[in-house]
């Protein structure tokens, strides 16, 4: 093929993907001055952020005085199950409220306390009322304040953009991104000093996920394929509560607000299950009784948390397993019920959303009877592996932030840490960039083989005709990854992933589109196949070599957690080859003044 | 189940009609949902916008029977049975490709939007702002920007040559946001009436009636920003007192000092600029 004709555009600094994390990376970038753009593959404002419900976890102490940075700090490493990177974890549990204040100086309305501060909802796996919210449509708000704070600085955003690869120069530094303008569907390659990838989830590998199409793994791939460092990419957290019914709407998330305002979940026995289901390691700060948790919602001190509350590993653990003894709901959930605890005047109130997301889509109203929920996959973990305090990954040049970035959560993310990883860790990226980008003056010259190679690759499922449908191998990726890759995980079924992932990864060689190359959905999700199918083998990989139990992971066959096991990180790689290897490293030890925080608590 | 019919306009800037799909009917499914199965299906490059499938991110707009929707939230059981169901993108907005529009429009408004500049926080370095007060502004706040209210506001949906000069329903409701947001010192009710076309709305409702949100576009954010620009007009210490009566620890001067509007180019202003940069 001829040399392909493409725009070039340059910068200081590119930030690739324009959920939360990105948007806060770009306008720190933009506040030191450098020529910021940010490149999204939907439109501005439509990223994954805006699903987000719930609330941002920041120990501002509005609600509960007692609450301060290092509970938040060992409520997270707890619910990472200790697999958490520390220093990670410190740096976000000590910024959270800056960045939740600094929101609300751009313009964020978040609900109030009757003293005029920003009222705090209590979450999972949080001692304390910890998350400043609005509603259940946090998310929305989040990323309107930042959309806006972006808007306003004057960055470049290049919107309908998807990235395909990233390239590097002769030193292995990544100095270009190669993609294309999904509305004409022209090449399009971006020069920087330094990069960030906030691209997000790989959640659409699951045939039943909250995640939207654009959570296909770009950048924990495009990173792989770059030569950096992944971490712990075997841990998937799927949510406890996502819809069940009708079909077209399995996997559509409910907020764990609900849990936090008071919803509880029975079986079809009408029993709240949760109390059988208290691991040891949370027993003594978990209710043993109905009244206890009721009580708790009042008075935090005297009574000890309702075990609906327990992190989401726990509770989607429990709810599969009661599915799974012929518990369930008519739809194969189980039922989440605020109808009979709380008025129907607060649940509207509290939960707007949630009420017409039931309402409208299933005909349920939530304020008069239970939901059906069930598991759903949600959020990564894992992902690329940075270094706490920069955001830089092992690549030099590339940076990345939120949801692919991985450390933070360890083996389980704590709901509403999301939120605040993405502001703290954002910026952290956003200065981290910047630094890079000040400190290196030379223009890239880009390597016309790497743009061919790239563009080549994206249009050959045009040159093929009568192959696979791209639609059919997508449903095949998720049918496997959930058949298989689920929640709950064993060897032999791993194995057998592999084999279909190989396989699959051999149809998607004859991938063939029809039509032109402007706003074809089919070839776009051609073009999201490759990443989808890396981060679907890296993930497969990692379960297969942690032989044990934690957090979001969960093998039948080592139901327990492993001393061994919990001192370490997988880390894994690509070869510039395309090779696959992994290999354990000892986590990061925190230093003993940290330490001492979990002997206190005991 | 029987078969549903579904005539999706399909189609790019040069001109485009309406193509017929029949699929089979799946029990709880709404129109994106029909949508998706025709391009894993027959139509497998059939453009259509989405994210969430949630009506929580506003992609999926367009005109279903007729009427502006978002695909993701429009059950097929609600719509009639037996009867083919159109699909049709947003007019509004120039074409892409099928169902998918051409929205930049929306983001230039956006863009000229003066932003917000807070007042001092409190002697402690918090901002106390009472529930009753915040809930004015998050109400329009609730937003998902899926443009169907652009899409049926008359004074830009047949007249084009409007659309530099007016910011539209979701733009003004981003207005009286920031006019009702406790913590705002901007004064952008000049911007408003000279550029953003405040006066040209002739409150028809339209945007009201479409909004998937339910927020009372006209009644709590056009009615009243048209009032407080005619007041503000003839009245600035009427203004002024508003602004500084909601604000008892700032004195008039400060607020004065921050009162002056922001000017930010207009579409005009981009086209004038375009054009001397290619005479130069």
């Amino acid at each position: 093929m001829a040399d392909p004709t493409y725009e070039t555009h340059d910068f200081d600094v590119i930030v690739i993907g324009a959920g939360g994390a990105g948007l806060r990376a770009a306008i720190e970038a933009k506040a030191r001055g450098l020529r910021t753009a940010l490149v999204c593959k939907s439109l501005l404002g439509k990223a994954h952020t805006v699903m987000a419900e719930g609330g941002a976890a920041a120990a501002l102490g509005n609600i509960w005085p007692e609450d301060n940075w290092q509970v938040h700090f060992r409520d997270t490493m707890r619910g990472g199950k200790m697999l958490n990177n520390w220093r990670m974890a410190e740096l976000h549990a000590k910024e959270a409220p800056d960045r939740i204040l600094e929101l609300e100086r751009w313009g964020a309305l978040f609900d109030r306390t009757k003293d005029g501060l920003i009222t705090q909802r209590d979450f999972g796996g949080h001692r304390y009322a910890r998350l400043a919210h609005v509603g259940d449509r946090t998310g929305l708000e989040l990323i309107r304040t930042l959309q806006q704070q972006a808007v306003s600085a004057g960055i470049d955003v290049f919107m309908e953009v998807k990235i395909l690869r990233l390239l590097t120069d002769a030193q292995g530094q990544v100095n270009a991104a190669v993609g294309y303008w999904r509305p004409t569907g022209e090449f399009v390659v971006f020069t920087a000093k330094a990069f960030v990838l906030a691209t997000g989830s790989l959640g659409k590998s699951w045939k039943y996920t909250s995640n939207s199409w654009e959570s296909t793994g770009d950048g924990v791939a495009m990173a792989a394929w770059a030569g950096a460092d992944l971490i712990d990419m075997e841990f998937v957290q799927f949510h406890p509560t996502g819809m069940v019914w009708p079909l077209s709407v399995r996997g559509i998330l409910v907020t764990e607000g609900v849990r936090g305002d008071g919803g509880v979940l029975r079986n079809s026995e009408g029993t709240r299950f949760m109390f059988d289901y208290i691991p040891p390691m949370f027993a003594a700060e978990t209710a043993d009784t109905e009244a206890e948790g009721d009580r708790w919602y009042d008075d935090h001190i005297n009574n000890r948390r309702p075990p609906e509350l327990l992190p989401r590993d726990e509770v989607a653990r429990s709810i599969n397993s009661e599915v799974k003894n012929g518990r369930g709901s008519p739809h194969g959930g189980v039922f989440l019920d605020i109808a009979s605890r709380r008025s129907a005047e607060y649940i509207r109130r509290r939960l707007p959303s949630m009420y017409h997301q039931f309402k409208e889509l299933a005909g349920v109203d939530i304020t008069a009877e239970p939901m059906e929920v069930g598991p759903t996959c949600h959020y990564a973990m894992g992902g690329i592996r940075v270094d706490p305090d920069s955001a830089a990954t092992t690549v030099p040049g590339l940076f990345a932030a939120g949801e692919a970035a991985a450390g933070l959560h360890g083996s389980n993310r704590l709901g509403g840490n999301s939120l605040s990883d993405l502001l703290v860790f954002g910026r952290r990226a956003g200065e981290g960039a910047s630094d890079f980008a000040e400190a290196h003056a030379a223009a890239p010259v880009v390597d016309q083989g790497q743009v061919r190679a790239a563009v080549d690759a994206a249009v050959a499922p045009f040159d093929r005709t009568g192959g696979e449908s791209p639609y059919d191998l997508h449903h095949d990726l998720q049918q496997t990854m959930q058949d298989l890759v689920g929640i709950i995980r064993t060897e032999s079924e791993l194995r057998e992933a592999h084999e279909a992932l190989g396989k699959l990864r051999e149809r998607a060689e004859r991938v063939s589109v029809s039509g032109g190359r402007a706003y074809n959905p089919g070839w776009n999700l051609a073009t999201d196949l490759p990443a989808m199918l890396t981060v679907s083998t890296l993930v497969a990989t990692g379960a297969l070599d942690r032989k044990e139990s934690r957090g979001g992971h969960t093998r039948d066959d080592f139901p327990g957690p492993d001393a061994e096991f919990g001192k370490i990180n997988l880390v894994q790689r690509i070869s510039a080859e395309g090779e696959f290897s992994i290999a354990p490293e000892p986590l990061p030890q925190m230093p003993p003044e940290l330490a001492a925080l979990f002997e206190e608590a005991k | 189940m029987g078969d549903v019919t579904m005539n999706i306009w399909r189609g790019d800037p040069e001109g485009g009609e309406f193509v017929e799909y029949v699929v089979p009917e799946v029990e709880g499914e709404v129109v994106l949902d029909v949508v998706h199965r025709i391009q894993a299906g027959p139509a497998p490059d059939l453009a259509c916008r989405w994210n969430c499938k949630a009506g929580k991110c506003g992609s999926c707009s367009a005109e279903i029977n007729g009427l502006p929707r978002l695909m993701c939230m429009t059950r097929m059981d609600e719509l009639p049975p037996d009867e083919a169901v159109t699909v049709a993108p947003m007019r509004t907005f120039p074409i892409i490709r099928d169902l998918v529009t051409d929205v930049s429009f929306n983001y230039t408004m956006a863009r000229q939007v003066p932003p917000l500049a807070p007042r001092q926080p409190e002697a402690d370095g918090t901002y106390r702002m009472q529930q009753v007060d915040v809930e004015r502004g998050q109400e329009f706040r609730k937003c998902i920007e899926c443009f169907m209210c652009q899409n049926v506001c008359h004074v830009i949906r047949d007249h084009e040559d409007n659309k530099p000069n007016y910011a539209g329903p979701r733009l003004f409701i981003r207005y009286m946001e920031l006019e009702s947001h406790p913590l705002d010192t901007n004064d952008r009710r000049a911007l408003l009436r000279e550029r953003m076309g405040i006066g040209l709305c002739n409150i028809t409702k339209c945007c009201t009636e479409v909004c998937p949100e339910h927020i009372k576009i006209t009644d709590n954010a056009i009615i009243p920003l048209k009032e407080r620009v005619v007041d503000g007009a003839y009245d600035p210490i009427a203004w002024l007192g508003r602004k500084i009566l909601r604000r008892t620890r700032r004195s008039a001067a400060e607020a004065a000092a921050d009162a002056p509007a922001v000017t930010a180019p207009t579409l005009e202003d981009e086209a004038e600029a375009a054009a001397q940069a290619a005479e130069a």
